[in-house]
């Protein structure tokens, strides 16, 4: 009997080498058998996994009708999988699916619960046809537990990726959020910091900064930290720089609000005061700001 | 490559393009003071938009600018410096100290004519 080795048509194999895609000719007969026997149940047996998935509760928050129709196109792309082997585009399914269901609040042990449940099914079905045929089963079963094992591995890892990918844009988009520059008289901005600024924040803060600066054309910034408790000396280091960068553009910064804790910080690290215009309050900053930029605020005879 | 020196009343102004040689910056240091002695222009504008990187020589160069039109009683102004080049220059500790800078070729001429207004 010639043996023929066949490897796995996509890099899928490349990327996960401790599963062995060696095939023999054998085996792959197999394999085409179990396949045709999959598509030849399949109306049964995903019914048998719908029932399945509703008795241990999970995708509650999916509607039956919605159930039903990822159950078709997930054992449809299960059975492709143990078919062609070409794991990236489960993975790319994976993703898919996953980019659906996670904004309906779908977790990531319903997802794996309900594919290692499509695993116990076909298995199962496996074990009530060959039954009379043990050497059988058991080739069968040699030829389906990797590949299953596989696609059971490849969905989680899928929606995993996609949870983390959501979970970093949304992470960037606080990060914008938190860090506005407004423009309170013209050429003046204001950016007030709230919170805990970490090195990534602060690079984040200065490039905002900056380039509010140029589509504004402020002459003067007052950077207010009231609301920062404490900063440590990296940060310390990045405010510094800010004023530095803001100065190269043409614009004055003013930094009000410094705590103790943050003045002895600058201290500490030996900041030129000289080179730091700073002024105790938010309020302060601005009267200070509207000085430089030569405006006068003046109270009208009668209040409106 | 020559960077080009125009004469605005008694300013100079030197465009920079992008991508200048040493050679380039030092040919302009010397072609600023030259000029400057020659209109005995009041003040030198220096536009670095084109600039998108600058690195340490560019910076010590436009420093030494400032430093020589200045002994010759005049000023300088570096405008146009684009905030990408900004931050990093910052992060190089290249703080362009003691030379006026400028959002751009406008609020340049701005700066120098209030302060000369309120020189004269």
């Amino acid at each position: 009997m010639s043996k023929r080795e066949s490897t796995s048509k996509d890099s899928g194999a490349r990327s996960n080498p401790g599963v062995g895609l060696v095939r023999s000719e054998a085996s792959s007969e197999l394999l085409r058998e179990l396949v045709a026997h999959l598509r030849q149940n399949r109306t049964q047996l995903r019914e048998e996994w719908v029932v399945r998935i509703s008795e241990t509760r999970l995708l509650t928050a999916m509607t039956k009708e919605e159930i039903f129709a990822e159950a078709t196109s997930v054992y449809d792309s299960y059975v492709e999988a143990l078919e062609t082997e070409a794991f990236e585009a489960l993975q790319a399914y994976a993703r898919n699916l996953s980019e659906r269901i996670i904004p309906r609040g779908v977790e990531t042990h319903e997802v794996v619960g309900i594919v290692l449940l499509l695993r116990d099914v076909l298995a199962r079905s496996l074990f009530a046809k060959y039954q009379t045929d043990f050497k059988k089963l058991n080739r069968i079963l040699d030829a389906y537990e990797p590949a299953a094992n596989r696609i059971a591995n490849t969905v989680a890892v899928g929606f995993v990726q996609e949870r983390e990918r959501v979970i970093r844009q949304q992470q960037e988009a606080i990060r914008e959020l938190s860090t506005p520059v407004l423009q309170v008289r013209e050429r003046l901005l204001i950016l007030p910091i709230i919170g805990v600024i970490d090195p990534q924040r602060a690079r984040q803060l200065t490039e905002q900064l900056l380039r509010g600066i140029r589509t504004n054309r402020a002459k003067v910034v007052v950077i207010d930290i009231t609301g920062v408790a404490a900063m440590d000396v990296t940060v310390a280091n990045h405010l510094v720089q800010t004023v530095e960068a803001s100065r190269l553009l043409g614009a004055t910064v003013i930094v009000t609000g410094l705590s103790p804790e943050i003045a002895q910080t600058l201290v500490t690290i030996g900041v030129d005061l000289g080179k730091m215009n700073t002024v105790g309050d938010l309020q302060g900053g601005i009267e200070q700001a509207e000085r430089l930029l030569g405006y006068k605020v003046v109270t009208l005879a009668e209040p409106r | 490559m020559e960077v080009p020196i125009l004469k605005q009343g008694a300013f100079l102004i030197a465009t920079f393009q992008a991508a200048l040689s040493d050679a380039d910056l030092n040919q302009l240091r010397m072609a600023l003071v030259q000029q400057v002695v020659k209109f005995r222009s009041r003040a030198v504008i220096v536009d670095v938009t084109a600039m998108d990187v600058m690195d340490s020589f560019a910076s010590r160069t436009l420093r030494e600018i400032a430093l020589m039109i200045r002994l010759r009683g005049a000023e300088t102004v570096i405008v146009g410096i684009q905030p990408e080049v900004a931050f990093a220059m910052v992060q190089l500790g290249l703080t362009l100290e003691g030379v006026a800078t400028a959002l751009d070729l406008e609020e340049g001429l701005a700066y120098l004519i209030q302060k000369f207004k309120n020189i004269d």
